[in-house]
């Protein structure tokens, strides 16, 4: 026998290699084509806003515009995010980790809870602009613009961020520990409470996501909370906030406002980077110890 | 995720709750803490109704708070293009082509580039280490603030176009696409803002949903001599398209709704034009900018009614995604 004809294979002919090589090609550009906004947006906001990191910055009021050599800063809004947030958080907080046990505890696949997760799942859809409606016509028709309607809005878009993340926290303790809390002769209740603790971690970086979306959200302050110059003057009168700030004097005429805004935007931006990657880090910790 | 979680009759607490008649007494508990115990469930419950109420009450109280509107202009509204606040005149038309237009321009770059992204990260072109931080990188790009994408839209994007959208112009001026004197703000600034936005949506929906094709479909095209591209269009892309459809929905339900960075690159005229050059205006901008500043109870009906179109259209676009989605048994 010839040793030329055992050829066993032979390559693929050129039209079926060249859309295989062809089709890699777009798919590897078109990947580097999504990575590139992130990179840009990150670059920027670090080269236009660090400069002016200072620590006046974080403590200071907004200077009079066009004044030089005055302390310029965005401590009220600062001030008025934290307020607001933290609100939202003590509203959606209890609301939304209540909805999530019972979902993961008592309702599991049952009808009702089938359709409390999909209503939760729809309600994380709904246009934040559409939820700052919504507390518009509940507060600030009723009663006037107000830190409230502001704090109102952001539990509302807090909240299925919450339940959902808190249920994902729940069903990954194993059901054992379910088990040998409730042939110790455990209640419901203290059976929960040993679930909670163990879904601790995972519970609070779903909270934290939650906190560090609420901080970024604009469309629903802009028409409730509005924004004031000077410090919050409490619960019953409009706020500023770091992300109508941004919005604000993005189109500002002056550099200083501009600036500002930027500098805000590195806070901000920090803030949801670093709940974001430390999320995934414990999230990716959870699953690999299992 | 949640596969380590065993079938329902093993858990003993269900169970229990259920007052069926296995293991109905796992947990012997006195009449006190029993009670105690039927509360805390009841409790749970009643906030778990309470989200659910949240979404009708927010539906309830826009379709009232619209009423003023829908009973003075009908319709008509839909179809009407003036907005006149002195003369409380109101029509939603050019508001709603704005929505439209940007929101198709985002899909139709996001898709492709959305896709080609779930299929790099769920292929094994690349070894794991490399695969999984780039869908985390391409999902961070969601958690940035709206409004500080929108700050690098006017000050990076906008002027990176304009020369692009200039070339277009003064070349293919008879194509009606390209027909107007391009300003750097815009319809085409306020797609591709939107596109950057929406993309992690579809490219994490697609990766989920191509990682949970069965290996055996692609074993099966593997072994009968496809290559990798053809066993992809051939057999995975097919076998995921309601997923991938469902992904397409989810990220337009997300771009229909998108406020601020679209407020800040768009323009805000309310014109209607072919050209993608054109200045325009979207719902969620108009209604950023003038419920702050409505008195009017016809002006904050007008603005409440397209607010109500807006949360209809996002509620059925997520409904029937989120559907297409779960088909393939994924999005649970």
């Amino acid at each position: 026998m010839e040793n030329e004809a055992l050829e066993l294979t032979e390559p693929l002919p050129v039209g079926r290699r060249s859309l295989s090589n062809g089709m890699t090609a777009i798919a590897f550009l078109f990947t580097a084509i999504a990575l590139l906004p992130l990179l840009a947006i990150l670059l920027k906001i670090l080269w236009e806003g660090v400069p002016h990191l200072k620590w006046e910055v974080l403590t200071s009021l907004p200077a009079p515009v066009g004044l030089e050599g005055v302390p310029n800063g965005f401590a009220n809004a600062i001030q008025g995010t934290v307020i607001m947030v933290s609100i939202a958080t003590l509203i959606s907080i209890p609301i939304g980790v209540l909805t999530a046990i019972y979902l993961s505890e008592f309702g599991k696949d049952r009808p009702i809870a089938q359709a409390v997760r999909f209503m939760t799942t729809i309600l994380s859809g709904v246009p934040s602009i559409v939820v700052g409606v919504f507390a518009y016509a509940v507060i600030v028709l009723n009663f006037k613009f107000s830190a409230l309607a502001g704090s109102f809005a952001l539990a509302v878009i807090m909240l299925p961020i919450v339940v959902l993340t808190t249920e994902e926290a729940l069903k990954l303790v194993p059901m054992q520990q379910r088990l040998a809390s409730a042939a110790l002769g455990a209640s419901a209740l203290q059976t929960t409470r040993t679930v909670l603790s163990t879904a601790l971690p995972g519970i609070t970086t779903g909270i934290l996501l939650a906190v560090a979306r609420a901080a970024g959200e604009t469309a629903p302050l802009i028409f409730t909370a509005l924004f004031t110059q000077g410090w919050s003057q409490g619960l019953l009168q409009p706020s500023p906030s770091l992300s109508v700030m941004i919005y604000n004097y993005a189109n500002s005429a002056y550099v200083q406002q501009n600036q500002l805004a930027w500098t805000a935007s590195v806070i901000l931006v920090g803030m949801v980077l670093l709940t974001n990657l430390l999320s995934r880090l414990l999230t990716r910790k959870r699953l690999t110890n299992r | 995720m949640s596969s380590a979680e065993p079938p329902q009759s093993v858990s003993a607490f269900s169970a229990s709750q259920s007052t069926g008649d296995r293991g109905a007494d796992i947990m012997a508990t006195d009449g006190m803490t029993s009670w105690f115990n039927q509360g805390f469930v009841w409790l749970t419950r009643g906030f778990a109704l309470l989200t659910v109420l949240l979404l009708l009450w927010m539906g309830w109280v826009i379709f009232k708070q619209a009423q003023p509107a829908i009973k003075e202009f009908g319709f008509g509204f839909l179809t009407s293009q003036e907005w006149d606040i002195a003369n409380v005149k109101f029509g939603a038309l050019p508001y709603i082509f704005g929505t439209v237009l940007t929101s198709t321009i985002a899909l139709v770059l996001a898709l492709p580039i959305g896709l080609a992204v779930a299929v790099v990260t769920s292929e094994n072109f690349l070894p794991p280490w490399v695969r999984s931080p780039i869908a985390f990188l391409v999902e961070l790009i969601a958690a940035i603030p709206s409004v500080i994408v929108g700050l690098w839209g006017i000050y990076l994007l906008v002027p990176f176009l304009q020369p692009i959208q200039l070339w277009f112009y003064t070349h293919f001026k008879q194509i009606p696409l390209f027909s107007t004197q391009p300003f750097g703000s815009g319809m085409l600034a306020a797609g591709v803002i939107l596109a950057i936005m929406i993309l992690p949506t579809i490219a994490a929906i697609s990766r989920e949903v191509l990682l949970a094709i069965p290996s055996d479909l692609r074993a099966a095209s593997m072994s009968l001599g496809a290559t990798r591209w053809e066993t992809i269009f051939g057999v995975i892309l097919p076998a995921s398209v309601s997923g991938i459809l469902g992904a397409a929905m989810l990220g337009l339900g997300r771009a229909l709704g998108e406020t601020m960075a679209v407020t800040m690159v768009i323009g805000n005229s309310a014109q209607i034009s072919p050209s993608l050059f054109n200045v325009g205006y979207t719902i969620p901008a108009l209604l950023a900018n003038e419920f702050g500043e409505a008195l009017d109870e016809l002006h904050i009906g007008a603005l409440m009614y397209l607010a109500l179109i807006l949360f209809v259209l996002t509620l059925a676009i997520n409904v029937v995604a989120i559907l297409m989605v779960r088909v393939l048994g994924y999005g649970k």
